[in-house]
């Protein structure tokens, strides 16, 4: 069933690549249609950071001084100014890290 | 292979991340690893997979993997203009490898030698070194993921990897605007049936995107 899931998903995406390519002339897209479509990361995935901090695993808020609010703040600042992906993933999660096992444990 | 090697950096540590929450979310590793194969397309693989171990229907989990990768969209236009000349058979052939990094590099290179007859091949260099580090980075991450103790609380790191990818942006107060509506709608929304916060959110979000266009002209 994932499988199944997966490989629509699959297909999907593949027509997201291909469609601009091979099948539409390029003016098709409008400029104002490619304009809004700067903004699809930027409108996409914090719906995936906010419930990811903020939301714990019971489907309820968390408190405001848990550790993955602070951890998301020094991924955030770290991020900023190293444009580094993996610098700022890493930030993040040892700075969790050493407030659960070393603070609060 | 030379202007794209400064992303492996972060190509290859993003797979083994993916790799291994996939696997830490409870999934087969044979289709933590399909996904690379069908779907090669890192942040909507662990959206993918999330939404799924957190109970969403497998419309919803389809559907926004299609919002997140619809940038592609934008990707194609900008690059058909170069591609115009290639067969039907070789453009749908080098849409699979259509990638982030790549594309970036691929325009950047494509904007300096206009003239030159074979600038696709540069794309097909840079996609299939992408596709190749991003196979072995997630058969990695499957494969360390079944070591990594649940108390770590890796399923932190999918929220983390978004700040990485969005953060520049803070830079700009119109993304900022936008970039809160998302996540604000998301929080409101969350307890909508089916996980559809995850589409909701982005649809308000784009159509405040809309709006603020429109107030710059």
């Amino acid at each position: 069933m994932t499988l199944v899931s997966i490989i629509f998903a699959g297909i999907l995406t593949y027509f997201t690549r291909m469609t601009m390519v091979a099948l539409i002339s390029r003016d098709m897209l409008g400029d104002k249609v490619k304009a809004v479509l700067e903004y699809v990361p930027s409108a996409v995935f914090p719906a995936i950071i906010f419930p990811g901090i903020f939301i714990n695993d019971f489907g309820t808020f968390i408190e405001m001084n848990d550790p993955k609010i602070f951890g998301a703040l020094v991924a955030v600042i770290v991020g900023y100014f190293s444009k580094n992906i993996i610098a700022t993933i890493l930030a993040g999660l040892v700075s969790y890290w050493f407030l659960i096992f070393v603070i609060f444990s | 292979m030379l202007d794209i090697s400064p992303h492996m950096l972060s190509v290859i540590p993003f797979g083994i991340i993916c790799g291994a929450i996939g696997v830490e979310l409870g999934f087969n590793p044979y289709l933590v690893y399909a996904m690379s194969f069908i779907i090669f397309g890192g942040a909507s693989q662990i959206v993918f997979l999330q939404l799924l171990s957190g109970g969403a229907s497998s419309f919803v989990a389809i559907t926004s993997v299609g919002i997140i990768n619809s940038r592609h969209l934008l990707y194609g236009a900008v690059l058909s203009e170069y591609l115009d000349k290639l067969s039907l058979i070789k453009k749908l052939l080098i849409s699979y490898v259509i990638v982030d990094q790549g594309f970036a590099e691929s325009n950047k290179f494509f904007k300096k030698n206009r003239s030159e007859e074979y600038l696709h091949y540069h794309l097909i260099g840079t996609g299939c070194t992408m596709w190749v580090c991003w196979q072995i980075a997630t058969l990695s991450g499957i494969i360390l993921g079944s070591f990594v103790p649940e108390e770590l609380g890796l399923k932190f790191a999918i929220p983390l990897t978004f700040i990485a990818i969005v953060v520049q942006d803070l830079k700009k107060i119109d993304h900022v605007i936008v970039m809160i509506t998302c996540g604000l709608s998301s929080l409101l929304f969350f307890e909508a049936p089916f996980k559809s916060y995850i589409i909701i959110s982005p649809v308000i979000a784009l159509f405040v995107a809309s709006l603020l266009l429109r107030l710059k002209k």
